[in-house]
């Protein structure tokens, strides 16, 4: 389907059921139960899953394809968050010309910072990128801020105010960001006895620019251009010597990925109509970087999981409390308790950075291939299983990771 | 390239597909029974705080939650009610808010508008929380106001001295009990007047973001009231630690006054590079230097430690004031934490006591009849004296206090002096002022 061959084609179809059926998949705990701490199906993080699902796939386009490492990648989805919200500001909360723009911003910003950067390779060029995020942030934070210039509104974050010009905002449109009216926060909660399932627009507009934008992916990993990449993360050298330019490849790569990225920081934007300096820092390039290693690098799904993985920990561990602990324990003993919620107390809430650091080390040491490994060896010992006694073939055969 | 085989066939499918995807959405349109966001059904409402507990905050953070903790306690009339026996208002029970027992959820905001506004999200989202309360930075609380604005639900600003927040980012669902950077220039220049007298020439170093900025405004506007003239004003990154290169010039300016508009770690950092400097020892123009730090914490003032000695700034509330409000908090904070509390946690606990003071008064938890019920509210007896909720702006006004570094600190928490209780009237400024116009409350959004 679509020029896929059966194998993408299925994987297609499984990302697009696992981003369909989210709201259900994410909330398997019901509402009033000690477990609903850990259900992530609110619109919020939905949201985020796939939004920052795209960044993640995005930059794999980059680093999972040619192997150049970027630091500076959140610049871009700065850009495309700024340029978002300029053209609520201007135009109306109409999300199509805001998200378009920041597409077209973040490609130029992109063919600019990647034509100086990828002068140079490996840890030069990852340099190269950091430096120039770093400076995005500071103008956005400060610099281009200032009250005879204010661009980006620095600490407070670029909003919408009552007013702001809108020319194009119709009388009877809603006054938060929309499709064609259709309100970005309307949502829809399916009641089922214990259970709550909420249907929000804005998440399924998103879930379906991801599938788009995953499908893309397919397809540039499939294509003789992807193939192209592959070879300079294999041996740029060689390509050179054999008289091929790799530079106009790269280029596209890293502009590709940079619209990737605006395409996810105008999505962020449309919303929730607010782009602060933040998602330009260098912690968040980091991120997407740890994103894609955790999922697993060059892998198509990898960077999904990835995201998904470190947007569950940010949002729902961090909010695990003292109070909520002794909730939880309540049944021990009085001192026991304590004991216990003293043990756990490290590793949630303002700790979830800790947790997350141990899992993403264990997965660095014993899954090199990520998450994508993991499920791949899970598969594997279960294949040998069931097949076990018949034929070895397959017993401790690990497939690459990309 | 590859081959891309268009039939007339997968056309069809493909476009079924895409059609089916984009209508799938339009099934799902708001339809709620509730008359507001969050509207609580069972016995219970939630409370959300959303304080930075990491990052550069992260100690004031975790001081504001213990003082909603300690809210929580006394609103379902547990421990030894704290502030509900002093304050005016009598209309909490110490059994809940509107008869339903309150419980709270927690957030982390980072100290970055973004996290800010995901983690008071999910706290609506997920938790159904009816208010947020907290922060410790202006951008912040900046950012979740409007987003409690767009939400539906009642924003108490945590700790938010900016202009901006009451002045052109003011929305009609935010509320905020914490003084700003206009009442600290109207309550220190009489007091710097008094003790350095009217001729003085003042240096500023400004924190380079909106915080600062109005800060500086505030403060160079009040002191050449006074007749002080401003030499210049310098704005720092808020990434410097070292603050050594804009302290040089500061002496061959030839001002004798220096004034910090810094924050946190880098008022400390900023201090001491300028203590270093020996500043404090000079003489200029036949005048002893001296240095100002109009915002004070009484984190910064453990974190700079001897150098702020004699130095003068303003404050919210300081625990060491001697009302029965204060007393009263001081007393069951102290018991329970072992510690005197900071003027964020007391900001924090007056404005989750005023949140059900108003729902309890206007019978319902409806964001706009709890506006409504704040809105030019006259009360005493949480530890600032007698305050008014100004209706035009959302905006408390009550006495600044203004202190100054204690010459001799009797323990670890007496960092602190207090010069003087700057009288409410001094500080009171028009809502049209410049230095707050140009925004627009709006109307108030109950949400769905």
């Amino acid at each position: 389907m679509f020029g896929l061959d059966k194998k993408d084609t299925s994987l297609l179809i499984v990302v697009a059921l696992l981003t369909l059926l989210a709201p259900f998949i994410l909330n398997p705990f019901p509402s009033d139960s000690a477990m609903a701490q850990f259900n992530a199906g609110y619109p919020d993080l939905m949201q985020r899953f796939v939004i920052f699902g795209i960044f993640a796939v995005g930059f794999n386009i980059l680093f999972g394809l040619t192997g150049y490492l970027s630091f500076g990648h959140a610049a871009f989805l700065g850009v495309g968050s700024y340029s978002a919200v300029w053209m609520f500001k201007l135009l109306s909360y109409n999300i199509i010309p805001a998200v378009v723009l920041a597409v077209i911003i973040a490609g130029l910003f992109s063919l600019l910072i990647g034509f100086i950067s990828l002068r140079r390779s490996g840890i030069y060029f990852s340099i190269l990128t950091l430096a120039f995020a770093q400076m995005s942030f500071a103008l956005a934070y400060s610099v281009l801020s200032n009250p005879k210039f204010n661009l980006t509104n620095g600490e407070t974050g670029l909003q919408v105010y009552a007013d702001d010009p809108q020319w194009l905002h119709g009388a009877n449109m809603p006054d938060v960001p929309h499709l064609f009216g259709l309100s970005m926060r309307s949502t829809y909660t399916l009641e089922l006895g214990p259970w709550a399932f909420d249907f929000n627009t804005g998440y399924y507009i998103c879930a379906i620019v991801m599938m788009v934008a995953f499908y893309l992916a397919i397809r540039i990993f499939r294509s003789p251009f992807g193939m192209m990449l592959r070879a300079v993360k294999s041996n740029q050298q060689r390509m050179n010597y054999t008289g091929l330019n790799t530079r106009p490849y790269t280029l596209a790569a890293f502009v590709i990925s940079g619209m990737y990225a605006g395409l996810a920081g105008g999505l962020m934007a449309a919303m929730d109509p607010l782009a602060g300096a933040e998602r330009m820092q260098w912690t968040a390039s980091g991120e997407v970087v740890l994103m894609t290693i955790l999922g697993g690098a060059g892998t198509l799904i990898g960077p999904v999981l990835g995201a998904g993985f470190i947007k569950y920990f940010e949002n729902i561990f961090s909010k695990i409390n003292d109070n909520v602990l002794h909730g939880w324990f309540a049944f021990l003993p009085d001192g026991l308790e304590d004991f216990v919620v003293t043990i756990i107390h490290p590793f949630v809430g303002k700790g979830w950075h800790l947790t997350l650091g141990l899992l993403f080390m264990m997965v660095v040491i014993f899954l090199p291939g990520g998450l994508v490994e993991g499920g791949q060896r899970l598969a594997a010992w279960v294949r040998s299983k069931r097949n076990k006694g018949q034929d070895d073939e397959t017993t401790g055969k690990t497939e690459p990771a990309e | 390239m590859t081959k891309s085989d268009v039939t007339r066939r997968g056309v069809l499918k493909s476009g079924a597909f895409a059609g089916a995807g984009v209508a799938l959405p339009t099934i799902f349109t708001a339809s709620s029974a509730a008359a507001y966001t969050n509207e609580p059904t069972g016995g219970s409402v939630t409370l959300g705080f959303n304080v930075p507990q990491t990052g550069p905050y992260a100690d004031e953070g975790n001081d504001e939650l213990l003082a909603q903790q300690l809210a929580v306690e006394h609103l379902n009339g547990e421990g030894d009610s704290g502030c509900l026996n002093t304050f005016t208002s009598k209309a909490l029970k110490g059994n809940g808010i509107l008869g339903k027992k309150v419980e709270f959820v927690t957030g982390d905001t980072q100290t970055k508008s973004d996290a800010a506004r995901a983690s008071a999200k999910s706290m609506i989202e997920k938790d159904g929380a009816i208010m947020i309360n907290g922060g410790s930075s202006s951008g912040v609380a900046i950012a979740v106001q409007g987003l409690c604005q767009e939400a539906g639900v009642i924003f108490m600003a945590g700790l938010t001295h900016s202009n901006d927040t009451t002045g052109k980012d003011k929305k009609a669902n935010g509320f905020r009990h914490f003084f700003n950077g206009y009442m600290s220039g109207a309550a220190l220049a009489p007091v710097l007047e008094k003790e350095y007298g009217k001729e003085r020439r003042a240096y500023h170093l400004t924190a380079d973001y909106t915080w600062g900025w109005t800060q500086q405004e505030s403060i160079a506007a009040a002191t050449e009231a006074v007749g002080w003239e401003t030499v210049n004003n310098v704005l720092t990154p808020l990434a410097s630690t070292d603050f050594s290169s804009y302290i040089a010039p500061v002496l061959n300016s030839g001002a004798d006054v220096l004034v910090l508009n810094h924050y946190g770690g880098n008022m400390v950092n900023s201090l001491t590079n300028a203590i270093q400097f020996g500043l404090l020892d000079k003489v200029v123009n036949n005048k002893d230097f001296k240095i100002v730090v109009p915002l004070y914490s009484e984190l910064m003032a453990a974190g700079a430690g001897e150098n702020i000695k004699g130095v003068f700034g303003s404050m919210n509330w300081n625990w060491q004031l001697q009302d029965e409000g204060t007393k009263a908090f001081v007393k069951s904070f102290g018991e329970k934490y072992g510690k005197p509390p900071s003027n964020s946690a007391q900001t924090c606990y007056a404005q989750t006591l005023l949140y059900a003071d108003a729902c309890e008064r206007a019978g319902t938890f409806n964001p706009c009849g709890v506006a409504e019920a704040l809105e030019g509210f006259e009360f005493d007896g949480l530890g600032n004296g007698p305050t008014l909720y100004r209706a035009d702006d959302h905006q408390c006004f009550k006495d600044v206090l203004v202190v100054k570094g204690a010459e001799n600190p009797t323990n670890a928490y007496d960092t602190l002096e207090i010069v003087e209780k700057t009288p409410r009237a001094q500080v009171e400024y028009a809502p049209d002022h410049p230095m707050f116009a140009g925004g627009d409350l709006g109307s108030c959004n109950p949400g769905a």
